[in-house]
């Protein structure tokens, strides 16, 4: 089997993935799938997905060669591929109205979502208003008080933004929330789930939804450069910008594939997002792959700088790249990240997501180690203006 | 047979129905949980449900997640809940036990080795919540293997199709939900649930439990009119949260008595 065929007609990407819920909502799931299957081979369906991208998001993203940064780094040639741009400020929209978009085609009037960042939170409640559909976020309260601006954006989108106490009040417990909401509001309720992760057939579709990235890239890179880069670098927190990027680079096996994880304080802390680096396989939110998980088989707390990487779970794919050997994940500490953070504001006037400055910081590290005729692409999932705060904060600063 | 299939087949030749409560191990404290199970039979209920905590429990209400974010804080685990049914056994070797709760716990201890150690201790079933038919090839036979029944969930979202494929799976009775929604929640269309009982059991030969709505006695009778077995589990864990210090197994023994009278009306 290719790796590109994935996953099996139950969602299996090897071991992981697959569908790992409690019998209500099994038939919603199946629903999903069916509809999807036909919505992906019906042609108006992709042309309207595709006139959105290009008229609503302004699709294409571009790839921008960042010289200084280059220069500083002192080594590879960096592009970065500017998911910023996109409206809303990162690749989440994407997602989002591919979904919207089925929503619709089945008939539901209310969509739900769960944010980390507040990033798909944003998207979902701006899709929810283009397409004229009921809107409600759960966030962890942790994630409300750090990405307030997220949630005032929110809520002059229209949507109703409910924090999440529970646990340890940030995105997985968001997500714990929203599956309960959907599993009592099913038949009215349209689910947007942010990253390529929960049961099949969600990592397929919202993977399937964010590789135009990929796509574009492809052409772009030989337009720019005269060829694909020597390695292509992206955050992993659920993994929904990587995957988006990397899946259409998997055949290209000459392209390495590099998913940067939250290192936190350090893997060696214990305090950090890396299930891929340090973690180990199990089961959490209807889906087999690498998880931040004690002896006991108790999900473990996270911690990153960053609210868009503090997931004990990982994409189901990646789990199976990582095996499969076609993808290397690494970790990169906050004070990389910030430091990264800090060198594309000054270096190329962008102010990059705390999230895509992970994967910034492991360009600065690859970079020296290779030619200057030598490319690397670098995805930059999001812009930094939700961070500003945090950014501050960490800084010593009050704004 | 299992001791689930004999209660099951006693309870029948006296014309009764099941009452199957569900409290979490380790909640309120890690020593109470086995002194609650033996109060919980001597109350009146056939089979008892021991949840296993978990950090992530998506399926459950608030109520029952609570309870089992004080499990954790007592820190109890897996290995802790297989102890406590051990115990519970050395002076009751009738009633049966079933552990609920979700996947990964088991998942990290193995399904071989939590099969082995889970029929060792004396358990009887096993539900995990998260694990459908569709993920259970291999799960399901190894517990069966060892002689534990694998329990598994119908709900009112179930379509007809789908229910002979999760009876194909299960063992030991069938657990209906009779609402949507997560535990805990609130109204019991009992008319509906006996239209979806009747489909179930023309697919399904195994007693039909029916759980989530159950508060007290007159829920409890409406649902044994219907059903094989009456599972009730937010109001109890309710009542253990809300018990003064040193009432809670006397509260819990003084509800899980009404809740049997109900039960027992309906056969009347």
């Amino acid at each position: 089997m290719k790796l590109t065929d994935l996953p099996d007609s139950r969602g299996h990407f090897g071991p992981y993935g697959g569908i790992f819920v409690a019998e209500t909502l099994m038939a919603a799931l199946d629903e999903l799938r069916v509809e999807y299957e036909k919505a992906r081979n019906d042609p108006a369906f992709v042309a309207e997905f595709e006139y959105e991208l290009k008229h609503y998001v302004g699709r294409p993203s571009p790839v921008y060669h960042a010289r200084r940064l280059s220069e500083a780094y002192g080594g590879a040639q960096i592009y970065l591929k500017r998911e910023d741009l996109n409206h809303t400020g990162a690749h989440k929209i994407n997602n989002t109205i591919g979904q919207a978009l089925l929503a619709r085609r089945m008939g539901k009037k209310r969509v739900i979502a769960e944010t980390g960042a507040g990033q798909h939170g944003v998207a979902s409640a701006t899709v929810a208003a283009r397409y004229g559909m009921e809107c409600v976020v759960y966030m962890g309260a942790e994630d409300v008080a750090r990405q307030s601006p997220n949630v005032f954006r929110m809520k002059l989108l229209g949507a109703t933004v409910v924090p999440v106490s529970s646990g340890s009040k940030t995105l997985k417990d968001a997500l714990n929330e929203a599956m309960r909401d959907w599993v009592t509001n099913v038949e009215s309720t349209f689910y947007i789930l942010g990253t390529a992760a929960g049961p099949h057939p969600y990592p397929m579709l919202v993977r399937d939804f964010q590789c135009v990235i990929g796509r574009e890239c492809l052409v772009q890179m030989p337009e720019l450069t005269g060829r694909q880069p020597d390695a292509v670098i992206a955050c992993v927190g659920g993994g929904s910008n990587a995957i988006g990027i990397f899946h259409p680079y998997i055949p290209h096996e000459n392209v390495r594939l590099i998913g940067v994880e939250a290192g936190g304080s350090g893997v060696a802390s214990g305090k950090h997002a890396a299930p891929l680096t340090a973690g180990t396989p199990g089961v959490l939110h209807g889906f087999r792959s690498y998880l931040m998980q004690d002896e006991n088989g108790q999900i473990i707390e996270t911690h990153s700088v960053s609210a868009g990487l503090d997931y004990p779970g990982v994409g189901p794919e990646h789990s199976y790249l990582k095996d499969a050997g076609r993808a290397e994940y690494v970790a990169i500490n906050d004070d990389e990240a910030l430091a990264a953070f800090h060198d594309l504001c000054r270096y190329e006037g962008i102010i990059p997501a705390l999230e895509s400055s992970h994967a910034v910081a492991h360009a600065k590290k690859l970079a020296p180690t290779l030619g200057k005729d030598q490319i690397i692409l670098v995805n930059l999932s999001g812009r930094g203006d939700k961070d500003i705060n945090t950014v501050a904060k960490v800084s010593g600063i009050t704004l | 047979m299992s001791r689930i299939g004999q209660t099951f087949i006693a309870l029948k030749a006296h014309n009764r129905k099941a009452l199957i409560p569900f409290i979490t191990a380790g909640d309120p404290g890690k020593g109470l949980t086995v002194p609650l199970m033996h109060a919980l039979v001597e109350a009146g209920s056939d089979i008892i449900e021991l949840g296993v905590p978990f950090s992530d429990p998506m399926a459950d209400g608030p109520v029952i997640q609570r309870a089992s974010e004080r499990a954790l804080a007592n820190k109890v685990g897996l290995k802790d809940v297989l102890a406590m049914t051990a115990e519970f056994r050395k002076t009751n070797t009738t009633t049966p036990v079933v552990l609920m709760g979700y996947a990964n716990p088991v998942e990290r201890m193995g399904y071989e080795t939590f099969a082995l150690a889970a029929k060792a201790a004396g358990v009887d079933g096993v539900l995990t919540v998260d694990i459908p038919p569709e993920e259970s090839a291999g799960v399901s036979d190894v517990f069966k293997s060892h002689g534990l029944d694998p329990i598994f969930l119908l709900s009112p979202t179930t379509p007809e199709s789908r229910v002979e494929q999760v009876a194909a799976a299960a063992g030991g009775f069938i657990y209906y939900v009779s609402l949507k929604g997560v535990t805990g929640s609130a109204n019991l269309d009992t008319e509906e649930v006996a239209r979806k009982l009747a489909m179930v059991r023309k697919h399904c030969s195994l007693p039909v439990g029916v759980g989530f709505g159950i508060r007290d006695a007159a829920t409890a009778e409406a649902v044994a009119r219907i059903a094989d077995a009456v599972v009730v589990g937010s109001r109890i864990v309710n009542e253990i949260e809300t018990a003064p210090e040193g009432e809670c197994t006397n509260r819990v023994k003084h509800l899980v008595a009404e809740l049997r009278r109900g039960v027992d009306a309906a056969s009347k």
